[in-house]
C-alpha cells in the first residue's frame, strides 16, 4: 500500500497557492502541472527562458522553439513571458520563485539534497538543480520513501553527491508528508494503514511528531 | 558600417585551433546548426580548426549539430551543465574514452559567468553549488550570515550565435525560447557570428524589441530557412552525409 507517483504529484499539487511562480524539475516533477486544484492558476517557469507556458502542443504541431528544460515542446499563453538564460537564473537564486519542486536520490534531516549523481561512473549531468535549490522560497522533493531494494531515501546525512546543503523543505513521499525543521524530519501526514513504527522503519532518520499526524490521502488517478 | 557576411564558409574562416568557442543554443532550440556544420566543412577541406574549447548549456544530440563537431573530433575541452540528451552516444563515448575533456558548470552558474564575461566582472559569489563537489577549490565567503562560491567570467574567442531578425549594424531579435544563452554568449566573445534567419534594413527592427544591441555582434550571416536539431534527429541525420 503506497501513494503512485501520480499521486504523490497530485499530493504536492494541492500546496501551490493561486498565482504561485513555480519550477517543476524535469520527468517526474513535471506532472505536478497537472493537478492544480480548481480555481488556482501556478506559474510555470522554465530554465531555458518562459515564464507562463502552457500544456504540451498535439503531436506534429511542435515548434522546437519552444521547449521546457526537458527539451519537450510546450506552447505560449496568454501572458507568457520570454527572457535570456541570465534573468532567468536570476528568478531562480534572486528568491523571486515561490516553489520549486525536485526529484531526489536521498534528503538528509539537515535538509541536504542528493539529486544529480550516483557516483563517479558515466557522464556527469547536473543542469539547473543546484541553482533551483537556493532561491526558492519553499524547496520541496516528491519521491518514492525507499528505493527500489526498499532503501531508506530519507536518511541522517547523504551519502551520494550533494545538490545543496539544507535547501529542502517539505518532502512528499509515496507513504508521507514530512517538513524539515531545525535539522528534523517532522512527519506532517501518513497513509492511514500505516503505523508509525512502520514508517520509522522505512526511513534512516528519526521522525518527529510533536502534532497530531493527519492522514495522508490522494484520490485514485 | 555593414556586418553582414555573404556566406556560411565566410563566416567560420576566422576561428583558429584551439579557439574557444560559445555556442549558443539549448538543446536545439537556438542552435547555429548552419554555421557548425560550416564549421566541420572547413576542417573536412583543411583539417583546421581543431582542439576548441566549446562552451554550449548541453553536449550535442543524434549526429548534427555541435554532436558531429564532436563526432569529428574537432573538440578538445567541452563546457556545460548538463551533457545528456535523447540520443547522447557521440559525447558518452568519447568522454568514457578520455578523449575530451569536460568541466561540469551548473546551469545557472555557466550562464551568469557567460555574463560576467560579458560584463567585465572577473569574479562573483553564488550560493549555488555550495557545499557540493562542483565547489572543490573555489573560494567561499559568508555574506549576511550565509555562504557563498566564488566562480569567474567566461569569455570566449568567438560566439556563434542564431538569432531570428538583423539588421546590418548587428541588432538581433530572438524566436521564443530560442533566446537563451545567444544573447550573453553575444556579449561574452571576442568576435560574435550571427545566423539568422532575415537580414532587414536598420529601422526595421523597432528599437523597442532588440534584445541584442549591435555593439556585442561583428558578423551576420542569412540562413533563410534555418533546420532544426530536433527535426533532422528525428529523419536520422547524419552531418557531413557522407559519413552516414
Amino acid at each position: 500500500m503506497k501513494l503512485s507517483a501520480t499521486q504523490i504529484a497530485w499530493r504536492a499539487a494541492q500546496d501551490i497557492e493561486d498565482g504561485a511562480y513555480v519550477n517543476l524539475g524535469i520527468g517526474f516533477p513535471e506532472m505536478v502541472a497537472k493537478f492544480q486544484p480548481p480555481g488556482r492558476q501556478a506559474i510555470f517557469h522554465t530554465e531555458n527562458g518562459i515564464l507562463g507556458f502552457g500544456e504540451a502542443p498535439a503531436a506534429g504541431s511542435e515548434d522546437w522553439d519552444l521547449i521546457n528544460a526537458g527539451k519537450k515542446a510546450v506552447t505560449i499563453k496568454p501572458g507568457t513571458a520570454f527572457f535570456h538564460h541570465a534573468d532567468s537564473f536570476a528568478m531562480v537564486r534572486g528568491g523571486h520563485l515561490d516553489v520549486a519542486i525536485l526529484g531526489a536520490y536521498e534528503v538528509a534531516e539537515t535538509g541536504d539534497l542528493a539529486n544529480w549523481s550516483t557516483g563517479p561512473k558515466g557522464v556527469p549531468a547536473v543542469g539547473g538543480a543546484m541553482d533551483l535549490v537556493h532561491g526558492a522560497k519553499r524547496v520541496a522533493v516528491i519521491t518514492d520513501h525507499v528505493t527500489k531494494d526498499g532503501k531508506p531515501k530519507l536518511v541522517q546525512r547523504c551519502s551520494l553527491p550533494l545538490t545543496g546543503v539544507g535547501c529542502v523543505t517539505r518532502i512528499y513521499t509515496s507513504h508521507a508528508v514530512i517538513d524539515i525543521e531545525s535539522g528534523h524530519f517532522v512527519l506532517r501526514e501518513k497513509l492511514a494503514g500505516l503505523s508509525f513504527d512502520e514508517l520509522q522503519s522505512m526511513t534512516g532518520a528519526t521522525l518527529h511528531a510533536p502534532q497530531p499526524v493527519a492522514d495522508l490521502v490522494a484520490p485514485s488517478l | 558600417m555593414d556586418k553582414t557576411l555573404p556566406d556560411l564558409a565566410t563566416a567560420v574562416a576566422g576561428i583558429k585551433d584551439g579557439a574557444t568557442v560559445m555556442i549558443g543554443g539549448f538543446g536545439g532550440s537556438g542552435a547555429p546548426i548552419e554555421l557548425i556544420h560550416a564549421l566541420i566543412d572547413r576542417f573536412v577541406a583543411t583539417g583546421h580548426p581543431r582542439d576548441l574549447t566549446v562552451v554550449n548549456n548541453n553536449a550535442g544530440n543524434g549526429h548534427v549539430g555541435l554532436a558531429a563537431l564532436i563526432e569529428q573530433g574537432m573538440v578538445r575541452k567541452l563546457i556545460c551543465s548538463f551533457p545528456r540528451s535523447a540520443d547522447p552516444v557521440v559525447f558518452t563515448e568519447r568522454y568514457l574514452a578520455g578523449k575530451i575533456e569536460l568541466e561540469l558548470v551548473p546551469q545557472g552558474t555557466l550562464a551568469e559567468r557567460i555574463r560576467a564575461g560579458g560584463a567585465g566582472i572577473p569574479a562573483f559569489y553564488t550560493p549555488t553549488s555550495f557545499g557540493t563537489d562542483l565547489a572543490q577549490g573555489k573560494p567561499v565567503e559568508v555574506f549576511d550570515g550565509r555562504s557563498y562560491v566564488q566562480e569567474r567570467w567566461l569569455k570566449a574567442d568567438v560566439a556563434l550565435v542564431k538569432a531570428h531578425l538583423g539588421d546590418r549594424l548587428g541588432n538581433l531579435t530572438y524566436r521564443m525560447a530560442a533566446r537563451n544563452f545567444n544573447p550573453l554568449m553575444c556579449m561574452a566573445a571576442a568576435t560574435t557570428i550571427v545566423q539568422v534567419s532575415r537580414i532587414v534594413a536598420p529601422g526595421e527592427i523597432d528599437p523597442e524589441a532588440v534584445i541584442t544591441p549591435g555593439i556585442f555582434v561583428q558578423g551576420v550571416v542569412e540562413v533563410a530557412k534555418p533546420a532544426q536539431e530536433e527535426t533532422l534527429n528525428r529523419m536520422g541525420a547524419v552531418y557531413p552525409e557522407a559519413a552516414a
